[in-house]
């Protein structure tokens, strides 16, 4: 792997580099040493803020305006970036470095169509007009992409997202890079969309040869794809090794900390609370002495506050800037539960659902372009219960949350009901109880929150408007909420910039519950948010729901979050119910074809990516969808024509799990290791 | 794909002949509401009332209001402005040269502030937070707000008296080439671009800044473009969509809103036609010259839509993904 004669693709010789912000330097990256050989891929791990989309700006010399290269180098294939002339650099950036970034619906050019923006890549390289569509639309073959001649007509915003990052990273691989940099390539993607694009970039570096650097904050994707990876906390890198080796046995209290926060099997709400780290990460430039991680580490001591560790080695390849890299092990857990399954009853299906669908449907558009959008769908929910609502894009999921919100209206025919009592389609025809009783948390903070506004008067307006509260009443009442969002009375007067992802995202919390909500829907109420960051938001919300007996209709792509709040799981697709069960039952299995497919898509901290379930072929347009069964197109288990023309019934088992499947349940998948460890 | 943009197109052009069906009624009935009528307005204050109750029946202006819009519709539709009351003559060959002459005028202020304007906006996007940019934005905001009686009294003392390079008065000499008319031109032009540049140059910096900072102005400077060909081809198209409508929003205005530096610079264009018109209640031409104005707004309304939408390709094609 290292060759002395070949210079390795990436070296960063302790580079450093700050922002100028109010006329000071803020260091964002110290002295990074990283080296990448030909043909490795290399994973950058690190939360918000930890500099590392500032390593892939610096090596290409892209900083924003006030960003400088403080110190150090970066040299690619041996050459050092900073000392490149113009014609150099762009003959750098012409031929040697591409980059995809993580909103791929951005990064193209929304006034040109697909196959211009892949041609002049081409084109740069020297391919005459003619020459250069040709080659573009087989690059587009190349990244999968089915039908390429035409999709080089389309404008971006006609595509998917999945499909605009095909032609982002087509047109990064125009150069044959040999170093290719992915910066969050998969954020905002679908589980089964991500697994596709990871599995695409895993077969190109083999098909290409090319140098990654993938930068990413997704521990699972870094596992499946990565050899290496290094592990950024405040501009330093912290760990570094073999990508098996680090994830199983990390040896720095931060790594080890960031893997215990993820929901991983056999971790459920009822049982533990999931890891946090705790406290925050520093201000740039703010520790000054010592360790940068000590304020938050458990194991830190005097000297960690006062030496700044140097990078050891701790094993084959391995290094780690820890003074206690042997005692990480030793961090201490989470306490589980006082007793098991205290947390939340398990659901009998006894008393008055909290909330009952009945035969709810929803068709947008009019014949023959109507697109069914939900399709008799059918669930209840009982109080202090959370089901989890799995799907790709355009399953439905968030038609169905619009309509319990009152936001669009379903077809005439089906039935809402909440708490026993009908619930009227149209927001202002519910009563102000039905209002108080239904709440929902965004999935992202930033824009649900009024910017200009206090959090005092953010959660104090939800308890006028909706607990009826004023006065001392309501100053009460504010504080209540707020401890028991764990915020402290010094945020009362903050507004949201000045607070953080985690922190905004408990406003939010506390504003659904200012009315004392019996069902609250969660939509993807943690993916904006940092892994730590997000094990501290579900610990928030499985213990106001042990509390309050709230229900929870979670929305999520991440299956881990599905996993650790669910009592139960539906699986939506087309708009249609696949299947409807208990969590656990669901999870091992038997399950339907799908959520086989969609519980193996989902990347994993081992690494294991064996035994994954490919989907062939797109989502069916929900104007014509298929005949039979909604899934047979994409089917890996159809049995025979039955599937084709006759849907499968959906019939309960004793426990409440229905499959829509034609294969009996003994003939259903299951997964390889059960979620109940 | 582009198949959108017919019916798309056909839309537009009925809003727009609705709103000006519409701004004929306002403006028809704003004119009956205004006090006096047209015969006693012709024949004077000390006319004899019989007199004038002859004169409105033979003008047709005693029948009911109604009656009278719908005849001056129809005469509309078949090309008859009607007759002007003051110059008992036809009201078109007036609304036609006036017309023409504002034309010309609002051709030159546009043909040197649109190039001025974008050019200063580009430059203060590119330097941005420099002092260059300091100097366009403050410039342009400080010249907006000057009134134009004020700029054109101030150009007119600096160029037509004290240096004498321009002349005086808009109005050329009968006969005069183009080159003449455009020396006549410029200094009437000058307080509207003075008031324009301003507009212009800031959403064009806006735009630009907007689209300097888009991430796919990055994925292009990455691809290794050269600086130039990022700049032509993926910012600036994507940078003046919103200068484009506000330009044509302005041309409306340079049309038919500039009484005052056509009364200043005496000069016959369709501002003055109107405000004489007013003055002497002279209905047939104020209707016919509103309208006029009117139609200009829409026309260029509709133009700006119509590059808008074939700039950008999210509006041609509908939000279909």
């Amino acid at each position: 792997m290292t060759d002395l004669a070949v210079p390795p693709v990436l070296r960063l010789d302790d580079m450093s580099v700050s922002y100028r912000i109010r006329g000071r330097a803020v260091p964002v990256l110290s002295q990074v040493n990283l080296s990448i050989a030909k043909g490795e891929v290399y994973g950058l791990v690190g939360e918000s803020g930890s500099g590392k989309s500032t390593v892939a700006l610096a090596v290409q010399r892209v900083l924003p305006a006030n960003g400088r290269l403080s110190g150090g180098r970066a040299l690619i294939n041996g050459r050092d970036v900073g000392a490149l002339d113009r014609a150099a650099l762009l003959q750098m950036r012409a031929r040697e470095v591409a980059m995809v970034f993580q909103d791929p619906g951005r990064a193209l050019n929304p006034s040109i169509t697909i196959g211009r923006q892949v041609a002049e890549a081409f084109e740069i390289l020297g391919a005459s007009g003619h020459e250069a569509r040709r080659r573009a639309e087989e690059m587009l073959t190349r990244v999968r992409i089915s039908s390429p001649a035409r999709v080089m007509e389309r404008y971006p915003h006609q595509l998917s997202g999945g499909m605009q990052q095909r032609v982002v990273i087509a047109m990064a691989l125009a150069k044959d890079p040999s170093l290719l940099i992915l910066d969050e390539p998969t954020t905002g993607l679908d589980a089964t969309i991500e697994a596709e694009i990871l599995d695409l970039v895993d077969t190109l570096r083999r098909e290409f040869g090319a140098s990654i650097l993938f930068i990413s904050h997704n521990l699972g994707a870094i596992a499946g794809l990565c050899d290496r990876v290094g592990v950024l906390y405040a501009g330093r890198l912290v760990e570094e090794g073999p990508v098996r080796d680090l994830f199983a046995e990390p040896r720095h209290p931060y790594t080890a900390g960031l893997l215990r926060c993820l929901p991983r099997p056999g971790l459920r709400k009822d049982l533990a609370p999931l890891d946090t780290i705790p406290g925050f990460p520093p201000a740039p430039g703010s520790i000054t002495a010592g360790c940068v991680f000590a304020p938050r580490c458990a194991l830190a001591d005097e000297t960690c506050r006062t030496i700044d560790p140097p990078l050891v080695a701790t094993g084959a390849g391995r290094v780690s800037r820890c003074h206690h890299h042997d005692r990480v092990a030793d961090l201490p857990h989470a306490e589980p539960r006082a007793a098991a399954g205290t947390l939340a009853p398990a659901g009998t299906g006894a008393g008055t659902p909290v909330l009952e669908l009945t035969a709810l449907s929803k068709t947008y558009g009019s014949a023959p372009y109507a697109v069914q959008a939900l399709r008799d769908v059918s669930l209840r929910l009982m109080p202090g219960e959370t089901l989890g609502l799995v799907g790709e894009s355009g399953s439905g999921k968030s038609t169905l949350a619009h309509a319990l919100l009152g936001l669009i209206a379903p077809d005439a025919g089906g039935g809402m009901a909440l708490d026993g009592a009908a619930l009227a389609p149209e927001v202002r025809r519910r009563t102000a109880e039905q209002i108080k009783t239904l709440q929902i948390v965004f999935q992202n903070p930033d824009s649900a929150l009024n910017r200009s506004h206090s959090v005092r008067r953010l959660i104090g307006r939800a308890i006028t408007r909706l607990g009826g509260l004023s006065g001392a009443k309501r100053e009460a009442q504010v504080t209540r909420l707020l401890e028991s969002v764990r915020l402290t009375a010094r945020q009362l007067s903050a507004r949201p910039r000045q607070l953080s992802g985690g922190m905004k995202q408990r406003v939010a919390v506390a504003r659904a519950f200012a009315g004392n909500p019996r069902l609250v829907v969660c939509d993807e109420p943690t993916s904006a948010l940092d892994v730590s960051v997000q094990a501290a938001i579900l610990n928030l919300l499985a213990e106001l729901q042990a509390e309050r007996q709230v229900a929870y209709l979670l929305i999520s792509h991440d299956l881990g979050v599905v996993r650790y709040l669910s009592d139960w799981i539906a699986v939506l697709y087309l708009g249609r119910l696949l299947e409807v069960g208990p969590a656990a039952r669901v999870l091992d299995g038997p399950h339907h074809p799908y959520t086989e497919a969609l519980l193996s898509a989902a990347p994993s901290v081992s690494g294991e990516r064996t035994g994954r379930i490919r989907l062939t072929g797109a989502i069916p347009s929900g104007v014509s969808p298929p005949a039979g069964c909604l899934f047979h197109t994409r089917c890996p288990r159809r049995i025979g024509p039955i599937c084709d023309t006759e849907e499968p019934p959906f019939t309960a088992d004793a426990h409440g799990h229905a499959i829509r499947c034609h294969l009996p349940r003994g003939e259903l998948g299951r997964s390889p290791a059960p979620s109940m460890a | 794909m582009s198949g959108a943009l017919g019916p798309f197109l056909l839309k537009r052009l009925a809003l727009s002949l609705l709103t000006l069906w519409l701004l004929s009624v306002v403006v028809f009935f704003g004119c009956q509401v205004l006090p006096g009528d047209p015969a006693r307005a012709i024949l004077g204050p000390l006319a004899d009332p019989r007199a004038v109750a002859a004169l409105n029946e033979k003008l047709g202006s005693d029948r009911p209001p109604v009656e009278i819009y719908l005849s001056w519709m129809g005469g509309l539709i078949t090309g008859d402005m009607g007759q002007s009351y003051a110059y008992r003559s036809p009201v078109a060959p007036f609304i036609g040269s006036a017309l023409v002459n504002s034309l010309k005028l609002a051709a030159t202020v546009f043909a040197i502030v649109v190039p001025l304007g974008i050019g200063a906006g580009v430059l203060a996007a590119l330097r941005a937070g420099r002092p260059i940019d300091r100097l366009i934005s403050v410039a342009g905001l400080s010249l907006t707000v000057i009134p134009e009686f004020v700029s054109s009294i101030a150009l007119i003392l600096v160029f037509a008296v004290l240096l004498r390079w321009l002349p005086l008065s808009a109005t050329w000499p009968a006969g005069s080439g183009p080159l003449v008319q455009l020396q006549h031109l410029i200094l009437p032009a000058l307080p509207l671009v003075i008031v324009l540049f301003g507009y212009i140059a800031r959403m064009t910096r806006a735009g630009m800044v907007e689209a300097l900072s888009a991430d796919y102005t990055r994925t292009a400077i990455l691809k290794g473009l050269p600086w130039r060909t990022v700049l032509s081809r993926h910012v600036l198209r994507n940078a003046l969509l919103p200068t484009i409508t506000v330009i044509a929003a302005q041309m409306g205005y340079a049309l038919g809103g500039l009484v005052v530096v056509e009364s200043l610079f005496r000069y016959q264009g369709i501002g003055s036609l109107v405000l004489g018109a007013a003055r002497a209640k002279d209905f047939a031409m104020l209707q016919a010259g509103i309208l006029t104005v009117g139609a200009f707004f829409v026309v260029t309304t509709l133009l700006a839509d119509i590059v808008t939408t074939l700039l950008d390709p999210r509006l041609r094609t509908g939000g279909r993904r």
